[in-house]
């Protein structure tokens, strides 16, 4: 694959990680929001090669991380009903509800299908005309385009057997809200690659010049993570608060103007409980009034499910980064990826199963940690 | 009224204008024997088949025996580079062949669905005899049995088999030291891309094929080179990452690999990037992990090369006496990171 190599050449990796050595001066805390991000962050060991003032932290960029309990449990009493298909992207469903996961639907009967795209339930939807197909909807604005295309090719064909439960959620106002919070560290952002080449980075320089941040937009290979951080670095230093595109080969100040219009053909702004943050003011998506027909919560009436969180999870501090995943008391305890309390140890992507998985939980000194 | 019994029914037609399986054809009568003797034996062709007894009796002339058994449950039957069949022979011939052994026997037991098509399990059953003379090995007693329609996926397999541990080979999980040395005989991941490129709603059209090989052969290069091979394994589910991790436990070492050098397709990368999964954790069926002593790993490595399965082969990593059970990688920058054991099955990431 083109761009594979070339994002990921040692060299040019230590030449980026000097500069960063040289440039940087005294401590600061930067925020990686998409989950995309902290896995190659991991996967590669980025944080380990950084100089020691720099401190990352994991931000609320996994949807899966960030879809409230609430969702879980709606979409568990919809899989498990009779005649409906469930369909979801694969890591939703090991994610735990109040009491179980959509595994566990699926081993006792429910009809529950990994699909790898939400236009392939609508074509389950078309050849199952006895069936009510349900499609998870999950994501930030990286994936809302294709939900949107979904619901609309559903209401274009007619299909009455196909709905949607949708959970999305939008980056900016997220970021805001953890800017306004009084315990807030971050110092700047590396904006969400892919959530900007589909919306774009206008939206983001009210927010830097507001709250005096840099807000670097970042690719996911590890030379485009390092070139964000060398970016964020050098504007800090610098003291400048600009929002920079260090991924122009996916990413426009305009973003995807078909794919925003229709996702708000389709979609409409409203308010969105996060898991372990609470609720967002303005911070989702959700069906308009005039595709209602094609919302499972209504359809399935299931509006009245609603659960409380765990009380020994802190994944909201985590994703707030207050928290490093290894300093909640339940890590490794009584949460782990094969018991996972909070959804941030559940997905590859999630913090918690960052760390638990490539072993940010091992003292440093038990394997070569430093080259 | 006397109750009817349909599972004795046998058609007088012969096996030719069946053109599907039917309940009869596990039904011990006309039909099962036709199977037998029209499909398996012709198929699988050898003396100590063609009796057809309860079992078949066997020489041995002494010394340790290797057993082992698999059982096969793929989807779809039929992939590129292989299908249900070659696999199931390969698997156990594979199995057999990590302890160091020269595998010589195999049984293979059928559970067919009602409505399979005669096409399909002849195509199936031909290729376990085309892949049993390969890895010169003979398939010596079978069953078959039926199962009503939508209770299996056409067909599944259990092969069992039986090989002979040469004197003085000492191959086992736990045998890894510190300062050995960790060979792959080829290419990681291919076969699970494979499947994945045509499993139902994933299909993406790669030219790739799976690995599915009996390593037999290739062991046994290795062994005439070098008898100072601790581990042998075949890195099927759950990839290299998974099989590392159980030597690691079993051994009580650690295991560091360089990810640098891990012999990934491009075509396996391409899709792991794609589907968000790791090579790491990806099946496969034709390859080998080799652990070794440090002294003899030139030799081994060179054996290696020098077969058809290994020409490939490649160092990927080394055992250490720190850090006991866990398998780490230098990452292609330079860090280090914790390969763990997989929960489940990998899943594809949402974006």
């Amino acid at each position: 694959m083109k761009y594979l190599d070339e994002f990921r050449d040692p060299e040019i990796a230590r030449r980026l990680l000097d500069e960063i050595r040289r440039t940087v001066t005294r401590p600061w805390a930067l925020m990686e929001v998409c989950g995309g991000q902290t896995h190659s962050i991991i996967r590669n060991g980025i944080d380990q090669l950084l100089p020691e003032q720099i401190e990352l932290i994991h931000g609320p960029g996994c949807p899966v991380c960030v879809t409230p309990l609430e969702m879980i449990d709606k979409a568990l009493a919809i899989a498990a009903k009779p005649g409906v298909i469930f369909c979801s992207f694969g890591d939703m469903l090991r994610v735990p509800g109040s009491r179980e996961d959509l595994f566990a639907v699926k081993s006792r009967g429910g009809d529950v299908r990994i699909v790898y795209s939400p236009l392939d339930a609508v074509k389950l939807a078309r050849e199952n005309p006895d069936r009510q197909v349900v499609f998870f909807g999950v994501g930030f604005e990286t994936t809302a385009p294709a939900n949107a295309m979904a619901i609309f090719q559903a209401k274009q064909l007619g299909l009455s057997n196909f709905s949607m439960l949708v959970s999305h959620v939008l980056v900016p106002p997220a970021i805001t809200a953890l800017l306004a919070s009084p315990r807030n560290r971050v110092k700047a952002f590396l904006a969400a690659g892919h959530v900007c080449s589909v919306m774009g980075y206008w939206e983001y320089e009210p927010i830097a010049a507001e709250h005096k941040v840099p807000i670097v937009v970042t690719g996911f290979e590890p030379l485009d993570v390092l070139e964000g951080i060398r970016r964020t670095i050098a504007q800090l230093e610098a003291g400048r608060a600009e929002v920079e595109n260090a991924y122009p080969r996916a990413v426009q100040r305009e973003g995807n103007k078909p794919a925003q219009k229709m996702v708000a053909d389709v979609f409409e702004t409203g308010d969105r409980l996060w898991r372990g943050i609470g609720l967002i003011p303005m911070s989702g998506w959700r069906l308009r009034e005039s595709y209602r027909d094609y919302d499972a919560e209504h359809r399935f009436s299931v509006g009245d499910i609603h659960t409380e969180e765990s009380p020994l999870c802190h994944s909201g501090e985590v994703l707030q980064g207050l928290l490093k995943p290894n300093q909640c008391p339940a890590f490794g305890k009584e949460c782990t990826p094969q018991k996972p309390l909070g959804a941030t140890m559940v997905s590859s992507e999630g913090a918690c199963a960052a760390y638990y998985n490539y072993g940010r939980f091992i003292a440093p000194d038990e394997i070569s940690l430093r080259v | 009224m006397t109750e009817l019994n349909f599972e004795n029914w046998t058609c007088p037609l012969p096996l030719r204008d069946y053109p599907n399986i039917v309940m009869g054809h596990g039904g011990g009568g006309k039909l099962s024997s036709e199977l037998i003797e029209h499909l398996f034996v012709p198929a699988f062709q050898n003396d100590a088949l063609a009796e057809l007894g309860d079992s078949t009796v066997l020489p041995f002339a002494g010394g340790r025996l290797a057993y082992s058994t698999d059982s096969f449950v793929v989807r779809p039957l039929f992939f590129p580079g292989g299908d249900i069949g070659d696999l199931a022979v390969n698997g156990t011939v594979n199995d057999i062949a990590m302890s160091g052994a020269q595998p010589l026997f195999l049984s293979a037991g059928f559970i067919l669905e009602e409505g399979l098509s005669m096409n399909a399990l002849g195509a199936i059953v031909d290729s376990m005899g085309r892949a049993a003379r390969a890895a010169g090995v003979r398939l010596v007693t079978g069953d078959t049995k039926v199962v009503d329609r939508g209770h299996g996926d056409g067909v599944y397999i259990n092969t069992s088999g039986i090989g002979i541990v040469p004197d003085g080979v000492r191959i086992g999980p736990s045998r890894a030291k510190p300062g050995d040395v960790v060979l792959v005989s080829g290419e990681i991941g291919v076969h699970g891309t494979a499947i994945m490129s045509v499993r139902q709603g994933l299909e993406f059209g790669a030219a790739i094929e799976s690995d599915t090989a009996p390593l037999n052969g290739l062991v046994a290069a290795m062994l005439a080179s070098s008898p100072d091979i601790h581990v042998l394994r075949d890195p099927t589910r759950g990839g290299v990452a998974s099989t590392l991790n159980e030597i690691a436990r079993s051994s009580k070492v650690g295991i560091q690999l360089d990810e640098r050098a891990l012999p990934v397709p491009q075509i396996v990368r391409s899709a792991c990037e794609m589907l968000g999964l790791d090579p790491l954790y990806v099946a496969n069926e034709g390859k080998l992990l080799a652990i070794v002593a440090p002294e003899s790993a030139d030799a081994v490595l060179a054996a290696m090369r020098a077969h058809p399965l290994g020409a490939r082969a490649t160092r990927i990593g080394q055992v250490l006496d720190k850090h006991p059970g866990l398998v780490v990688a230098r990452t292609g920058l330079g860090a280090t990171r914790v390969v763990s054991l997989q929960i489940g099955e990998q899943l594809p990431r949402i974006c």
